[in-house]
């Protein structure tokens, strides 16, 4: 439709018929270009995260243990009996501290560390290498790693002892009140990585002539890093803000292979993606799992559009302004 | 991704209704052929079970299916091995829900076997199997529902306290305990010389759940106990009982330190790891367990020589029969609609020989009469003994009382371990998820 819509339009404007032809077939090869290449992708994404986001909330709606079809209806019960689950309450709390815990400690770290390895050094590579090494390792990998470095007498106690801190040595994964500050180390370790990187990428891009104009003007590196590189980071750290926040709610690898099923349903570790697969799966409670998974859902998603409103707005219209000018 | 998720639950609502329609249509439309078919065509049996690691259970099945083939050219036997999560959790439930399911798989009993009998998808193999039931005995009623026959098991056996021997010489423990006053005097003896009296893997949630079983085994009749299985009705005080008696066992400090993170099996960290590397002196745990000790110990020659294994010991004056004892297996079912050629399949698989073969690969106990020759080590030759001689088994109970009651009852129970919950929780907790 678009496509002779155009065709008119553009004969009616030209003076050369053959010139209008040529432009009109423009048109129509551009339009077959992008249902060409969008369809595919779009037919993924519909089949593969549409669909079964529809299927999730209509058995959501079901007391539903997997065997037969559903078809005993409860309405929003799934819902109510989630919030009256304490170890789904304790599995919420969970996930905020990750949340919060990851901005504040991967923050700091991840930008010094971006500072310092964006300096010239002997070795720079090597570090900027070494750095990213976790966030490459699969996440599996790195819980049982961390599982058999952290268990009882395991290779941090025999650490802190030989330091004669034996003193500070825990039940790491055992203790109910230590294991979730055990886990978001572990998480530190594993993705702190990943935030350096992308601000080592977005310093790359502050451009050398601000940072030398301002050492003309007798500016410091402190100074510097103060008052033009960290703001002009700025988009790149809010990124990062919206990945972490994201990827914080809706962890499951790390938290399912480090702690133990016992330790996650005293709601101690738990998260509300492994209280899913722990209650969807284990406990067989299929139409109660899907309940979880949309709340899942519905708070990351209300997570991210008000990040995108409030934080990421200013860059996403910057770049559409950029493109349009 | 913010504005892809913007659509998101608009086209959700949209394409539910119409994928509805499309599932519903897809029913199951083939037709079970008549028993004087057998062998006449070509067959194709899809085989699920869940000896997914190589070794010889993985290889004694595959060999099983052979043999039957070529004793029935007619019948193609297909493979898949799975592992038990995977299985039982995924797979298997997703592939009933279709029309085409595998057509013998893994049946683990109890619960869930009246819950797939209920969804009409299994093949009553009462008439067919009556002479594999005879043979096999009590066990087979776990294969049960509704007093019909709907599958039959290949493996079973009792649980008990698997120990060391030469750490019970040395605390001078004359002979295994056969009540709990003197399995706490063992504890005892074990303390005074620095040894962790009973390893347990609590993090994995059920080998905690098991001594809450074994208690409520003794606290509770037989009659009360197999009502509970069938109704889910849970209101006799022995179910109170078992926990409290649980909180004292637990308040004599037998275990290692920091239980409630320490997995099962499966590493050295392990309460496996703990018992078969001589860092722990007794573990209660199910038949199979020499097997799992095994592949954990660093020196399996010694394992061998200090392993022993006694049945769970009795209370003294409780309500429960002290005969009776823990115990579960695994059996195979064959899909509603699978071919006649399924049973007969599954009767081969049960048959005396073949059980015979399967005890000699060591991985499990055989349930088929004749089969006992099977059988050499010394420990597994005694649990098999125990077995055929306790006047009840009870099915595991998170097995018994189906995936969702069993969950909440070991969460709770792992609870009560971790100094937070009480007897009376674990009762309110199985009452409620049967409702669920």
């Amino acid at each position: 439709m678009t496509a002779t819509k155009s065709v008119s339009l553009a004969g009616g404007v030209s003076t050369s018929p053959a010139g209008s032809r040529s432009r009109a077939a423009e048109k129509r090869r551009k339009w077959y270009e992008i249902i060409g290449l969008t369809t595919p992708a779009i037919a993924v994404y519909v089949m593969f995260v549409l669909v079964p986001m529809g299927f999730a909330v209509y058995y959501s709606l079901y007391r539903w243990r997997g065997v037969g079809p559903p078809t005993q209806f409860v309405g929003f019960d799934n819902y109510v009996l989630a919030f009256q689950d304490p170890i789904f309450i304790d599995a919420l709390r969970n996930n905020a501290i990750i949340v919060v815990g990851s901005l504040l400690v991967q923050g700091p770290i991840a930008l010094g560390v971006a500072l310092l390895l964006n300096r010239r050094f002997r070795g720079r590579t090597v570090f900027r290498l070494l750095v990213f090494v976790p966030y490459v390792l699969a996440e599996v990998t790195v819980g049982i790693m961390w599982k058999l470095i952290l268990t009882d007498g395991g290779t941090v106690d025999a650490l802190l002892k030989s330091l004669g801190l034996g003193g500070l040595t825990q039940a790491w994964l055992a203790d109910l009140d230590v294991v979730i500050w055990t886990l978001l180390f572990v998480l530190t370790w594993k993705y702190v990585g990943f935030a350096i990187i992308l601000l080592l990428a977005g310093l790359s891009n502050v451009p050398s002539e601000l940072t030398e104009a301002a050492a003309i003007d007798g500016a410091g590196w402190w100074q510097i890093q103060r008052h033009i590189t960290i703001p002009l980071l700025g988009p790149t750290i809010r990124i990062w803000m919206f990945l972490s926040i994201i990827g914080s709610l809706q962890v499951f690898d790390v938290i399912w292979v480090t702690s133990v099923p016992a330790v996650r349903s005293l709601g101690a570790s738990g998260t509300m993606a492994t209280y899913m697969v722990d209650n969807g799966f284990f406990a067989r409670l299929w139409g109660y799992g899907n309940a979880v998974a949309v709340i899942l859902f519905v708070i990351s998603f209300v997570a991210a559009l008000l990040f995108q409103r409030f934080l990421l707005r200013r860059d996403i219209e910057g770049a559409i302004t950029g493109r349009v000018g | 991704m913010a504005t892809k998720n913007r659509m998101a639950p608009f086209f959700g609502t949209l394409t539910v209704a119409a994928l509805l329609l499309a599932a519903c249509s897809g029913g199951g439309e083939s037709e079970e052929p008549a028993a004087n078919e057998l062998y006449q065509n070509p067959v194709t049996l899809t085989w699920w079970h869940n000896a997914s690691q190589d070794g010889p259970g993985k290889t004694y099945w595959e060999k099983v299916a052979k043999d039957f083939s070529t004793a029935h050219p007619s019948v193609t036997i297909e493979i898949e091995a799975i592992e038990t999560n995977q299985l039982q959790r995924t797979r298997l439930p997703a592939a009933l829900l279709t029309s085409d399911p595998p057509d013998i798989f893994q049946a683990w009993g109890g619960g869930e076997i009246r819950e797939q009998v209920e969804a009409d998808y299994l093949k009553d193999v009462t008439e067919q199997t009556k002479t594999e039931v005879a043979n096999i005995g009590s066990a087979s009623e776990i294969w049960q529902a509704n007093g019909k026959q709907y599958g039959l098991p290949f493996r079973m056996g009792i649980e008990g306290i698997w120990y060391n021997k030469d750490m019970f010489a040395q605390a001078g423990i004359a002979a295994p305990p056969t009540t709990f006053d003197e399995l706490n005097d063992a504890v005892a003896k074990l303390k005074a010389i620095n040894v962790v009296p009973i390893a347990l893997g609590a993090g994995d949630k059920w080998p905690a759940a098991h001594w809450w079983y074994n208690f409520a085994l003794r606290a509770c009749s037989v009659d009360t106990l197999k009502k509970a299985s069938v109704d889910l009705t849970f209101d006799d005080p022995c179910f109170v009982k078992a926990g409290d008696d649980l909180k004292t066992f637990i308040g004599t400090q037998p275990f290692q330190n920091n239980f409630i993170a320490t997995p099962g099996q499966n590493d050295p960290t392990s309460a496996n790891g703990l018992l078969a590397n001589g860092k722990a002196a007794m573990e209660l745990m199910g038949d199979w367990n020499k097997g799992t000790l095994e592949t954990v110990a660093q020196d399996p020659a010694k394992l061998a020589k200090f392993l022993g294994w006694f049945p769970v010991p009795a209370i003294a004056g409780s309500a429960g029969d002290p005969k009776a004892a823990l115990g579960g297996g695994d059996g195979f079912a064959c899909a509603k609609n699978a071919p006649a050629e399924c049973v007969e399949f599954l009767k081969y698989i049960v048959s005396p020989e073949v059980q015979k073969a399967y005890a000699e690969t060591g991985t499990g106990l055989p349930v088929a009469k004749g089969a006992e020759a099977g059988v050499e080590d010394p420990a597994l030759k005694s649990i098999l003994e125990a077995t055929s001689s306790a006047s009840y088994v009870q099915l595991w109970l998170d097995t018994a009382y189906g995936s969702t009651v069993g969950n909440a009852m070991n969460d709770a129970i792992v609870a009560i371990f971790a100094g937070k919950g009480t007897p009376q929780q674990v009762v309110d907790a199985m009452k409620s998820a049967a409702r669920k």
